[in-house]
């Protein structure tokens, strides 16, 4: 378990002031001029020492990410784009960080766009955070005020400034592309990659997007070291990471945990355990909706890592876990997970369009048992026609509930079947 | 210049291409549905997925950049899969309907669910229907068939320059629509229909008329306007079913305009289909050929030379007017003119009246004066290389004339000519742009060349011309935008006043006072025709307007698709046009009727076939023999200096849509006239 001198996100319940004074008081914007001063390269190589992998879904290493922006600036300026989109259902920690902590991200922000020699930095907030853009341009205001960010920020001979865009409620505009996109002030959908953002990102300029967490955290990662981050979890998995458990648990909360912490030690340590206790549980989505889900035997020994758990079949996602007990109809669930994703879909490419719809129309038959027992497999085949084949991940991310639930709950669904089947039959 | 590996043949395809270009090269074919080489990369159809060394998911092969060591295979399971996937997909939502269906037999979908479909589908749901779009009188929609490719999308905002067309909604609720339903505003809207992949968008004028395989193809070229652009003529029977692009890099590439496709249901309307003779009563009544020759013949031979003249109409190929230049040579006659609109352009030299830089030199200009022409109406897929040209250099381009929009942003100079003093001195602000641009060019259009003051504009054209420095060793910018497709090869072949012969304003003033007596209009409708009320008018056409009306006597002739010809483009481009149909009723070709009746006027012009015609024809121009070679023509001084008219600049067409003969015969292009003038009334519908 974390102890508690190692939390980075010390007021994330906002339980302390989150304006500036506060955040001074924790700690934020304590000498981060002396971190700009170790220069460009020596923050991207802390960074990549300490072994953080991008908190938004996809866990690719942020420091490499950031070495992917040119050297130089050219004749065009580097960008710094923040996702704070927060979209993904089951997932709820970036809002805590922007309401309770946004001085970590804003100082994140300019160590960051530093390190990657932009001067600006967009932070793309979703639109219904309406509260949360308010409490973050307060922030924002603060920190102008006192000198840290605009000209020569926090003296430290860098000229940095954050410009906060509020989105339109969208979920594809949480793609990176797709937000690039929007903040653009074009209609969000994806881009074809390649070229990759930190070549030709936004306003055709290398820029690289990062997630609220991923930025917040490496002010703390430069003052401590990225050798104590990487001191913390496991190998390739390292550092602290905000949980958002929801569902089935008697406390739902979020919480900064260790990385590789087991399943069954987050749930019964800070969420107050299953609802009914650890064998009523039926299954759990670990990673935000687009993850597959586990059944309870395999949450059993489940540590919470990017490695584990894609070893298992699944993934960390945002850490997003939705707990599921023995009430639950799972293949309800998973429909309106489909649901979900035929909405979203932005219509761009053929096999998400038309994938999205045809799946979520079989699993709305599946709930109710109106399907053929050859109908899962076609199911089945559908998904795998869809993932792999679009343009962004969204298509994936559709794809892989339904793959999850065929793989662990098949029979749950041919029995709805065949309840059907005897209904009709007896009708007649 | 990347080498990769295409199912294991080596390729080496040029910087810049893509992965399936690089298929293309070795051979490989690659289904697609949204990638068009002509227009930006979508890669939404997902169609052309391949599989790439290393690559952990199949890539889309159009937007993929080839790069150096590639391997690539389009054969694999994977492949497959993905290819018969997406093909799945976009069957899902698209309904059954190919019987009914005008895009049968040549749609891409169609053909590729051959190669990729299932036999059966496995889709037990609902199908999507999506609501019909009101796209104006061209373009029919049955939008449940839309697959969401885009390209009408990319067409229209990056070929075309109009912003109507776009896609609202997401997921499987995107519809392609105008949003406003209104008429697309494009000279050019109709090649979405021939971009649409399905039968979305297709053609109303030409709905449920005819199956591609009953029709016989035609290659031939277009009148509409002066570019030449090259087409395909389908023709079913004796009748003209459709017109489409056909593919020259250097001339239209593969788009038309509307007019160009659209105008040929004026071929069926308003037709002269035999000989009429004016009776006593003013009456123009039916009659036989020998009985028009009868009347006809007597009378030429009658008069004296100079009592006669011969106007040549602006869609005459060049066959025809050699042999009505020779009759009048025979008959004695100086005073033969092809430029019924007066403008003032002599025949020498021969580059005072090309567009010398030629259509494809518009990609290689850095900077462009246009000088009274509006080449949006004048020659839109012209205008359109010009946009193309905007977008991938933004060069600077200067319009003095009729204020328009051109689909691009221009500096406008106002419509009074004065400017062109200024510019001429080099004082002019934009002169400077231009002298220091590489390749400046300048397009001077018939606006500016058929007023009073033409031939002293014209040596101001020159004057900038020497200016800027648009003329070089390897670079000639002088360009001059004609409207008539016979223009050119009229000048060429000094279908102008011969030695003491009159122009077209002097044959009119001569005629108001009946010096001359007779006056031979052959297609030319473009005039007033009061002048010609005392003299005897022999209209030779193929259509009942101006020209016809005025006429003592008609003969009536072949229209563009209905003879072989030569037709010379303003680059100076010979092009063959062909025969598609057979002249309607008693029409016959026009160099047989100028051939027969010089037999009975006891003139004969000797020509028994059309090839002892084009023979003398290419030994008296032997340029002519020269096909699709724009030849690059000696720069010499032209023009007559002179004082201007204190008139505005113009441009020379006021409609697009009806322009000629046949165009003013067409309910399509009315609809479309009457469209373009009233979207707001469209919309309301």
């Amino acid at each position: 378990m974390l102890a508690d001198k190692d939390r980075i996100f010390t007021n994330i319940y906002g339980w302390d002031d989150p304006g500036l004074k506060g955040a001074k008081k924790r700690g934020d914007w304590d000498k981060t001029a002396a971190i700009l001063k170790r220069g460009h390269d020596d923050i991207i190589e802390e960074i990549k020492s300490s072994g953080l992998r991008g908190r938004g879904g996809a866990g690719f290493p942020t420091g490499l990410k950031w070495s992917f922006m040119p050297k130089e600036i050219g004749s065009r300026p580097h960008y710094l784009v923040v996702n704070a989109d927060e979209s993904e259902p089951g997932t709820c920690k970036d809002r805590d960080i922007l309401r309770h902590e946004p001085h970590k991200l804003l100082e994140g922000c300019l160590v960051a766009g530093f390190a990657m020699r932009a001067h600006a930095a967009y932070i793309y907030i979703r639109g219904e955070f309406v509260n949360e853009a308010r409490r973050l341009q307060a922030a924002i205001d603060e920190a102008y005020a006192a000198g840290l960010l605009g000209k020569n920020a926090a003296k430290s001979g860098w000229d940095f400034d954050i410009y906060l865009h509020r989105g339109a409620g969208a979920y594809i505009c949480g793609e990176e592309t797709a937000l690039l996109e929007s903040l653009e002030g074009k209609k969000g959908q994806p881009r074809l990659k390649p070229p990759f953002p930190a070549g030709v990102g936004l306003w055709g300029c290398p820029t690289t997007i990062n997630n609220v967490e991923s930025i917040a955290v490496t002010p703390t990662i430069m003052r401590r070291g990225g050798a104590w981050f990487a001191g913390l979890g496991k190998e390739n998995n390292t550092g602290t990471k905000l949980f958002c458990i929801s569902g089935h648990v008697n406390n739902p909360c979020n919480v900064e945990e260790e990385m590789g912490i087991p399943l069954k030690e987050l749930l019964e340590k800070h969420a107050g355990g299953v609802r009914g206790g650890w064998d009523n549980l039926l299954a759990v989505i670990p990673g935000g909706s687009s993850t597959p889900l586990m059944p309870k035997d395999v949450c059993e020994t489940m540590t919470m890592d990017f490695d584990a758990l894609r070893n298992a079949g699944t993934g960390l996602g945002t850490a997003g876990i939705i707990v599921m007990d023995k009430s639950t109809d799972i293949v309800k669930a998973i429909a309106r997970l489909s649901y979900f994703y035929k909405h979203e879909s932005c219509g761009q490419c053929t096999p998400c369009r038309e994938g999205t719809g045809w799946m979520w129309r079989m699993m709305d038959r599946m709930v109710r048992g109106e399907a053929e027992l050859h109908e899962i497999e076609t199911l089945e085949q559908v998904t795998r026609q869809v993932e792999g084949h679009t343009i962004c991940a969204l298509g994936d991310a559709a794809a892989w509930p339904i793959q999850g639930l065929i793989k662990h709950f098949r029979p749950v669904i041919e029995q709805r079947i065949a309840a059907h089947r005897a209904v009709v039959d007896a009708a007649e | 210049m990347p080498k990769l590996t295409v199912n294991g043949t080596e390729v080496e395809v040029e910087d810049g291409a893509t992965v399936l270009q690089a298929c293309e090269e070795a051979g490989v074919e690659v289904p697609r549905f949204c990638y068009h080489d002509r227009l930006s990369i979508a890669g939404n159809c997902r169609m052309c997925l391949v599989d790439m060394e290393r690559a952990p998911k199949p890539v889309a092969s159009c937007a993929m950049p080839a790069g150096e060591g590639m391997v690539i295979s389009t054969e694999t399971d994977r492949v497959k899969q993905a290819r018969e996937g997406v093909m799945e997909f976009l069957l899902v939502n698209h309904p059954l309907d190919c019987p009914i269906c005008d895009q049968g037999g040549e749609c891409d979908l169609q053909d590729q669910a051959m190669g990729y479909g299932h036999d059966c589908s496995r889709y037990s749901e609902n199908k999507r229907a999506v609501s019909e779009k009101h796209m104006g009188p061209l373009i029919k929609t049955v939008m449940t068939r839309c697959i969401h490719c885009t390209r009408c999308v990319r067409f229209s905002t990056e070929v075309a320059g109009v912003p109507e067309l776009g896609a609202i909604g997401r997921g499987e609720n995107v519809e392609i629509t105008t949003y406003l339903e209104q008429t697309l505003a494009s000279e050019l809207s109709a090649n979405v229909i021939d971009l649409c992949p399905v039968g979305a968008l297709t053609s109303r004028p030409y709905a449920f008329v005819a199956r591609p395989w009953e029709l016989t193809k035609v290659e031939s070229v277009d009148v509409m306007d002066a570019m030449g652009a090259n087409i395909r003529i389908d023709a079913r029977g004796s009748q003209v079913m459709r017109v489409l692009p056909r593919l020259h890099e250097d001339v239209n590439e593969e788009w038309i305009g509307d007019k160009t496709r659209y105008a040929i249901d004026g071929l069926k309307r308003q037709r002269l289909d035999k000989p009429y003779i004016r009776n006593a009563e003013g009456r123009l009544m039916p009659a036989s050929w020998d009985e028009a020759f009868a009347v006809l013949a007597p009378k030429m031979k009658k008069l004296k030379g100079a009592e006669m003249a011969a106007i040549a109409g602006d869609q005459l190929d060049a066959e025809t007017m050699f042999a009505l230049k020779t009759f009048f040579h025979k008959l004695d006659s100086p005073h033969i003119d092809c430029r019924q609109d007066g403008a003032k352009i002599s025949a020498k030299p021969r580059s005072s009246y090309l567009f010398n830089s030629t259509i494809a030199g518009i990609d290689d200009a850095d900077a462009i004066l246009i000088i009274g022409s509006n080449p949006r109406i004048e020659a839109p897929v012209l205008n359109a290389r010009i946009r193309r040209n905007y977008l991938h250099s933004r060069l600077p381009v200067a319009h003095l004339g009729a204020s328009a929009d051109l689909t691009y942003p221009v500096e406008y100079l106002g419509d009074d000519v004065g400017q062109l003093e200024k510019i001429a001195s080099g004082k002019h602000k934009f002169a400077k742009i231009l002298k220091k641009a590489k390749r400046p060019m300048i397009i001077m259009g018939m606006g500016a060349l058929r007023r009073a003051d033409g031939a002293a504009i014209h040596a101001l054209g020159y004057q900038i011309a020497e200016q800027v420095g648009a003329v070089s060793k390897d670079w000639n910018g002088f360009n001059m935008l004609h409207l008539a497709a016979s223009r050119v090869a009229g000048l060429d072949m000094g279908f102008v006043p011969q030695k003491g012969g009159k122009d077209v304003a002097g044959i009119r003033k001569a005629a108001a006072k009946g010096e001359i007596k007779l006056v031979w209009l052959h297609g030319a409708d473009e005039m007033d025709m009061a002048d010609f009320a005392n003299s005897f008018v022999v209209y030779v056409g193929h259509h009942g307007d101006a020209g016809a009306q005025a006429a003592d006597i008609i003969l009536p002739a072949a229209a563009y698709t209905e003879k072989d010809g030569i037709y010379v483009n303003f680059e100076g481009r010979v092009q063959m046009g062909a025969r598609a149909v057979f002249p309607p009723g008693e029409a016959r070709e026009d160099w047989a009727i100028i051939r027969a009746l010089s037999e009975r006027a006891g003139c004969s012009i000797g020509f028994d076939t059309l090839d002892a015609l084009r023979s003398a024809l290419i030994e008296a121009v032997p340029h002519l023999a020269e096909l699709d070679a724009p030849a690059s023509e000696k720069w010499a001084k032209f023009g007559r200096a002179g004082k201007l008219l204190d008139q505005p600049l113009t441009s020379a067409l006021s409609s697009y849509h009806m322009s000629c003969a046949i165009s003013r015969s067409s309910e399509t292009m009315a609809a479309c006239h009457l469209a373009a003038q009233s979207d707001v009334l469209d919309a309301a519908e």
